[in-house]
C-alpha cells in the first residue's frame, strides 16, 4: 500500500490519477451477465469492479422473516477475499453488515414492496476489486440489477462519494484520498434528488457540507446518466441483432409448403389411453373434410364426445382420468379468447 | 405515440387518468415504474422484459404437485406463492386417503386459480371440463412476462403454432407451456417456443415464427439444429 501522498492536489488542481477536483472516474456498466439471476449488472467503477445480483420476489426463508403486507428487501454486500491488497479475511465482518444494512435501506424505499406481499427480494453485490467508494459502485450496481429483474421501482438509484482532501473538495475519492484524506462522504439518490443515503467519515463544516452535497448532486446525476444508458444499450443491442434475421425471415415466407398430409390428428392422440371414440371421429373427418375445415369438424365434432366420455370414465373406473389432447386444444381456444375458430377458416 | 424504452422513475405523463399498468403517480405526474417498453392508448402502460407470475383469479396455468397434505395439494406454480388445490376442487369426490392416487408429488394438471386473497393464498381449482392431469407430451418453461406474445393478438401466434406443427398446444399464463403430438412435431414446437421467448419483444414475430416452422417442414426432420439456424442459413446464402 503506498505511504500518504505529499500533496493530493498539484499546483494546477490536478489530482493523483489526473482527474480534476469535479469530475467522477471512469464507468462502465454491462447489464444482464448473469443468466441464472432475475437481474444483474457488473460495474467498474474506476478500479473498483462489482457484481450484483438480483432474485426475486421469491418465497422467504427462513419463513417468520416474511411481512404479510409487503416484501422483505435483503442486501447482502460482500467482499471478496481478493479484492484488496492484503487479503481480506473472507465472510461478513462488522463493516460489510454495516454497508449491507445502509445500502438496502438506500434501495427498500424505492422499491414498492407492497406490490408483492409475504416474499423476499434478494440482492447480492460482490466486491471483487475495491478501490475506494465500494459500497456507491455496489449500489449503482444493485439499482441497474433491480431494473433488469423487471422489479417496480419508483426511479433508479444513483450513488457517489464526496470527500475533502488538502482542505479541498473533491469528488469520488480514491484509494490514497479516501485513506489519508481528511473527510469522506458517500451519498446515494434518485434523480429528482431525494437522498436515500448519506454517510459522513472525518470533519466538514457547515459550508463545505453544503458544496459537497452540491458536488455529490452533480456526480449521481452523472452516475445516472450512465445507468440509464446502459439499460437502453442494453434492450436495443438484443433487438439489433436480431433486426437483421427479421429481413431475413421476410424471405423465408412465401414459399410456404403444403402442409403433409399424412399428419393428422389421430396420431397427435396416439399416445393417450382414452380417446377410441376421438380417433374414429377424426379419422372420418379427415378422409371427408378439406385441409380448412379440418380443425374445426374436429373440435366440434369431439367436444361433445369427450365430455361425455369424461362423465363416464370417471363415474365408472375413477381410475384413469382421461387426457386427451383434443381437450388441450379447447382449453387453449379459451384462453386466447376462442379466436381459434376464426382463424381456421 | 410509438413504442419507446423507460427505466423506472421515467416521466411519461400530466395526465393522471392515463396511468396505466407498470406506472405510479406521485404529485399530479404520471411515472414508470419498470424498466421495459412504453406504450400509450387510451391509457400509457409500461411492458416490463422480466419479472416473475403473479397469480391471477381465473388465470389458467400449468402447476405441479410439490407436496400433498391432509386435504390439500400442494403446487408449484412456478411464481414467488404457492397454489393450494383443496380435494373438493378436484372433479371428483375422493377420499384424502387417496389423493396420491389421483396426484402425486411431481404430477402436473392444467387448473384454473380460484382465488387470490390479499395476503396472497393462491387457490387452485380443477373444476371445469378442460381442467385434467397431464400425462403425455412435454413440459416448455417460458418467462411469464413472454405469455402474451406466446398467444399473439387474438390468439394469432399459438393458433399458428399449433396448426403449422400439428401439436396441441396449452399455454399457461404462468409460462408453463404443454405441448402433446409426435416426437419430433414436438421438437419443432419447442424450438419455435424459444425463439419466441428469445425474439419476444421484436416486430414481426408471427410471420418470423411462421417462416422459421414452413421452412423447417421442407428439411430434413432428422437433423436437429439449434433454435433459430433455419434463419441464419438463409442470411449466410
Amino acid at each position: 500500500m503506498a505511504d500518504k501522498p505529499e500533496k493530493f492536489i498539484d499546483e494546477n488542481g490536478i489530482r493523483s490519477d489526473g482527474r480534476r477536483a469535479n469530475e467522477i472516474r471512469d464507468v462502465k456498466i454491462e447489464v444482464g451477465v448473469l443468466s441464472r439471476a432475475d437481474g444483474s449488472c457488473y460495474l467498474e467503477f474506476g478500479k473498483n469492479k462489482v457484481m450484483a445480483a438480483v432474485y426475486g420476489p421469491r418465497e422467504v426463508h427462513p419463513r417468520h422473516q416474511q411481512k404479510s403486507n409487503r416484501a422483505i428487501v435483503r442486501y447482502k454486500y460482500n467482499m471478496a477475499s481478493f479484492s484488496v491488497e492484503d487479503r481480506k479475511r473472507p465472510g461478513p465482518d462488522r463493516r460489510s453488515i454495516e454497508v449491507s444494512k445502509v445500502s438496502r435501506e438506500a434501495l427498500e424505499d424505492q422499491i414498492f414492496t407492497e406490490y408483492f406481499p409475504k416474499s423476499a427480494i434478494d440482492v447480492f453485490v460482490e466486491v471483487l476489486q475495491a478501490d475506494a467508494g465500494t459500497r456507491t459502485a455496489a449500489l449503482n450496481a444493485a439499482s441497474v440489477a433491480l431494473a433488469d429483474a423487471g422489479i417496480p421501482m419508483r426511479s433508479l438509484v444513483s450513488a457517489c462519494a464526496v470527500g475533502k482532501v488538502d482542505d479541498t473538495l473533491v469528488l469520488d475519492l480514491n484509494k490514497d484520498e479516501d485513506n489519508y484524506g481528511q473527510a469522506d462522504m458517500p451519498i446515494a439518490m434518485t434523480p429528482d434528488g431525494k437522498i436515500t443515503l448519506l454517510q459522513m467519515d472525518g470533519h466538514l463544516t457547515q459550508e463545505e457540507f453544503k458544496q459537497g452535497l452540491e458536488m455529490a448532486q452533480e456526480g449521481c446525476r452523472q452516475v445516472y446518466e450512465m445507468q440509464r444508458k446502459a439499460l437502453m444499450d442494453y434492450y436495443s443491442k438484443k433487438t439489433e441483432v436480431l433486426s437483421t434475421e427479421v429481413t431475413a425471415a421476410e424471405d423465408v415466407k412465401g414459399d410456404a409448403p403444403e402442409e403433409p398430409e399424412d399428419v393428422t390428428q389421430v396420431e397427435v392422440l396416439e399416445d393417450t389411453e382414452d380417446t377410441k371414440k376421438i380417433d374414429d371421429t377424426n379419422e372420418t373427418g379427415d378422409t371427408r373434410e378439406t385441409e380448412g375445415t379440418k380443425e374445426t369438424g374436429d373440435t366440434e365434432e369431439t367436444e361433445d364426445t369427450v365430455k361425455a366420455g369424461d362423465v363416464e370414465e370417471l363415474e365408472d373406473s375413477g381410475e384413469e382420468v382421461p387426457d386427451t389432447g383434443e381437450n388441450a386444444d379447447e382449453t387453449d381456444g379459451q384462453m386466447d379468447e376462442s379466436e381459434e375458430e376464426i382463424s381456421n377458416e | 405515440m410509438d413504442k419507446h424504452i423507460v427505466v423506472p422513475g421515467d416521466f411519461l405523463s400530466d395526465d393522471v387518468k392515463k396511468a396505466g399498468d407498470g406506472t405510479y403517480v406521485s404529485e399530479g405526474k404520471v411515472y414508470s415504474n419498470l424498466y421495459g417498453l412504453a406504450s400509450e392508448k387510451e391509457k400509457i402502460r409500461v411492458v416490463s422484459l422480466s419479472g416473475k407470475y403473479i397469480p391471477q383469479g381465473g388465470d389458467l396455468i400449468v402447476a405441479t404437485v410439490s407436496e400433498i397434505t391432509f386435504s390439500n395439494w400442494i403446487m408449484d406454480i412456478k411464481s414467488p406463492y404457492e397454489g393450494l388445490l383443496n380435494v373438493s376442487e378436484y372433479p371428483r369426490r375422493i377420499d384424502s386417503s387417496d389423493m396420491v392416487k389421483y396426484l402425486d408429488v411431481g404430477s402436473s394438471v392444467l387448473v384454473m386459480v380460484k382465488n387470490v386473497s390479499r395476503s396472497m393464498k393462491v387457490e387452485l381449482t380443477m373444476r371445469n371440463n378442460r381442467l385434467k392431469p397431464i400425462t403425455s407430451g412435454r413440459i416448455v418453461q417460458v418467462s411469464a412476462v413472454k405469455v402474451p406474445r406466446m398467444i399473439g393478438r387474438g390468439g394469432s401466434m399459438i393458433s399458428m403454432l399449433k396448426k403449422e406443427t400439428n401439436c396441441n398446444i396449452a399455454v399457461g399464463q404462468n409460462g408453463v407451456i404443454w405441448i402433446t403430438g409426435k416426437d419430433r412435431d414436438m421438437d419443432k414446437a419447442v424450438e419455435a417456443i424459444q425463439i419466441i421467448e428469445n425474439e419476444a419483444h421484436i416486430n414481426g414475430l408471427t410471420d418470423r415464427i411462421s417462416g422459421f416452422l414452413k421452412g423447417d417442414v421442407e428439411k430434413e426432420p432428422e437433423t436437429a439444429k439449434p433454435a433459430g439456424s433455419e434463419i441464419l442459413d438463409e442470411l449466410l446464402d
